[in-house]
């Protein structure tokens, strides 16, 4: 069993749902990342989802844009990020982390050397923006020899064919962008999201976090009552923005949205 | 070299997931591909439908001007002593460039299709106008996102598309040029999904987009194909046309694929030289297989995949990738890629200008710039065809700059 269905087995046993928090590796400097990381288990993150920074974001609002930048500015690669890991690993061995990025870094590295190593630094899944499961024969096949869970997104624009293809595809969890939109834009709408994850539970037993739009703790909660996971990104990688002049307060601040956030679902 | 089978597939390009071999396809997150599917069954549909196949060959005729001439450039070409030139004026189609084959094409789409509203991205801005002028004669709203330098660089076309009743929203991320335009315009996509047609200008993006702005712009292989038989009762020996994302080149190169005797040869902006680093030449350069903006290609990117930038005196060819039939073509051997520096780009509009008053847009001068460069080299019955995708006015404070001239 893998590192990330053991932890949604484990919450769902407690009666509990997930809490993952999204940061960009190496923003703004790559040494904040690791403490910070272990700041967030400690808050009461269950998986951390760690950003690949890229030139070109896509599918990110400015917040994430920015995060990015300051990542690249520092020289912040996929073999850095993949080390950051590494690191992670060697006091942590039970929180998954997924690396959440877009598929050039990936496709530059070579699938096969990327599987390697994601494999040896302790890595327990990818999650390519930019790929869909109709282009990642190839990658799929490579990350399941290695054990690495490929977690799919679906958007409210996903039809339901779809959904079980996408779903057949993925494993570990799969990510509902609640929003039509960029990562940090409009708010969302619980109800309409309660209702796409029922279509989405017709088609797999897989969790399915939920992610765009979650800014706080009432958001967190009233996701996480329809949710198994509760994707955070933009508002804490907006903590580390502001921040970015005094480091060290960094993961301190930070954990303090996540520890907020994790009562709030708790309750 | 290819065999005649393989330019048989070649012809048939793309699969039905869009490939071109292994580049093309489509990459892009979730949100978008449901559009996508629509758009490229309802491009299939309409594609062949004769209704529609009537109503664009008619505003090609009646509102963009075509045929368009093939021109013999007979001064140019003596001067020169060796391969006759002939130019395909793409210049002379109304909004002065062969971007309105594409949004005549997609605009129709979008009609349609029945969206209130158009989104583009532009570089030199030619798409950009010429979007806009579509979305002002069907009465939809359009918003074009142009990288903040390439305003500056462009500032008439800007101008232009104001009048034209379009809002241009500056891009301040990234380098500020084509690709960050082109990033900010599929954001405004995945936010906008359904009421939004993206009208994308070049050869590139995701799957269905490479293969409809390519059989949109055909028409112009088509006409140049039949034009050079009737003026001179045979195919040209080769065909040169600029590359930055590379319509109007697959444009040309497209009609001529089983032809295998033409030479087919795309100008990559060689910027200050490829030696330098500065350029916008991922073919001519050094293949990098690579994915941006949707799908797979040659692509400059750095040792960690991150998107490298780049450089060119015109604003149209300064993009990082190419569209995906180019890198394919280049892989099977059929079309061959080089690249024009900026200094030699400036040279030909300057030359061109003077013997032949014809003034091309900066991107075309580097097609003129290599047919310069090959005809001595070749024989005086030889035919050089080459694209001038573009007029020049847009670039006159460009070369006025650079020769001190400030108006």
């Amino acid at each position: 069993m893998s590192r990330i269905t053991e932890c949604f087995n484990n919450l769902k046993s407690q009666g509990r749902k997930a809490l993952i928090p999204y940061v960009t590796a190496g923003d703004p400097e790559p040494k904040v990342t690791l403490p910070l990381m272990h700041a967030l288990v400690e808050s009461g993150a269950d998986i951390i989802e760690l950003g690949i920074p890229f030139s070109d974001p896509m599918a990110d609002g400015p917040v994430i844009q920015l995060a990015c930048e300051r990542a690249l500015l520092h020289g912040t690669r996929l073999v850095d990020v993949l080390d950051m890991v590494a690191e992670f690993r060697k006091t942590n061995q039970t929180t998954p982390v997924v690396l959440m990025g877009y598929l050039n870094p990936i496709e530059v590295m070579g699938y096969s050397a990327f599987a390697d190593k994601a494999k040896a630094v302790g890595l327990d899944g990818v999650l390519t923006v930019d790929l869909p499961p109709e282009e990642a024969g190839e990658f799929n096949q490579l990350m399941k020899a290695s054990d690495i869970d490929v977690i799919y997104l679906l958007a409210p624009t996903t039809e339901e064919a779809r959904i079980k293809q996408i779903c057949a595809a993925g494993s570990g969890y799969v990510y509902y962008v609640s929003v039509k939109g960029v990562t940090g834009s409009a708010s969302l709408n619980v109800a309409e999201v309660a209702d796409k994850l029922e279509i989405i539970r017709r088609h797999t037993d897989m969790p399915v976090g939920v992610g765009f739009g979650i800014r706080d703790d009432a958001s967190a909660r009233a996701i996480s009552e329809v949710a198994d996971g509760v994707i955070v990104g933009s508002v804490l990688v907006n903590k580390i923005a502001e921040l970015a002049g005094n480091q060290e307060q960094i993961p301190g601040a930070v954990a303090a949205i996540t520890a907020s956030m994790r009562q709030a679902m708790d309750k | 070299m290819p065999t005649k089978e393989d330019l048989a597939i070649a012809k048939q390009m793309p699969d039905a997931g869009g490939h071109f071999g292994q580049f093309g396809g489509r990459y892009v997150s979730e949100t978008l591909m449901a559009a996508l599917q629509q758009l490229e069954q309802t491009y299939e549909k309409l594609w062949r439908d004769p209704q529609f196949q009537a109503e664009f060959d008619h505003d090609l005729a009646h509102y963009v001007g075509r045929p368009s001439p093939l021109y013999h450039a007979e001064r140019l070409s003596r001067e020169l002593g060796g391969a006759q030139i002939y130019l395909k004026r793409e210049d002379l189609n109304h909004t002065g460039a062969h971007k309105v084959n594409n949004t005549i094409g997609q605009a129709l789409l979008a009609k349609f299709t029945g969206k209130p509203r158009v989104s583009a991205e532009t570089g030199a801005g030619q798409h950009g106008v010429a979007t806009a002028t579509v979305a002002a004669r069907l009465g939809l709203e359009c918003t074009v996102y142009m990288g903040e330098e390439d305003i500056r660089r462009q500032a008439l076309n800007v101008y232009r598309m104001k009048l034209l009743g379009a809002e241009v929203v500056s891009v301040t991320s990234g380098t500020r040029t084509l690709k960050d335009a082109m990033n900010e315009a599929m954001r405004d996509w995945v936010t906008n999904v359904d009421n939004t047609f993206y009208i994308i200008g070049t050869a590139a993006g995701p799957h269905p987009y490479p293969k409809l702005v390519r059989d949109f712009q055909s028409i112009i292989g088509r006409e140049a194909r039949q034009q050079c038989l009737a003026q001179t009762g045979k195919l040209p020996d080769a065909l040169v046309a600029c590359v930055g994302g590379g319509s109007n080149a697959i444009g040309l190169f497209h009609p001529f694929i089983e032809d295998a005797d033409v030479r087919m040869i795309g100008v990559e902006a060689g910027g200050y030289g490829i030696e330098t680093g500065q350029h916008a030449a991922p073919l001519s350069s050094h293949c990098r297989p690579g994915v941006l903006h949707g799908n797979r290609t040659c692509l400059m990117s750095d040792e960690g995949g991150q998107v490298i930038g780049t450089h060119s005196v015109s604003a149209g060819l300064d993009y990082p990738g190419v569209g995906p039939e180019h890198s394919y073509l280049q892989e099977i051997g059929r079309a061959e890629y080089t690249a024009i520096n900026d200094d030699e780009a400036l040279h030909a509009f300057r030359h061109l200008t003077l013997t032949e008053g014809i003034m091309p847009a900066l991107e075309s001068s580097h097609a003129v710039a290599e047919a310069m460069k090959m005809a001595p080299t070749m024989g005086k019955d030889q035919i050089i065809l080459v694209n001038l995708s573009g007029r020049g006015d847009k670039d006159i404070h460009t070369v006025a700059e650079i020769d001190g001239i400030n108006f």
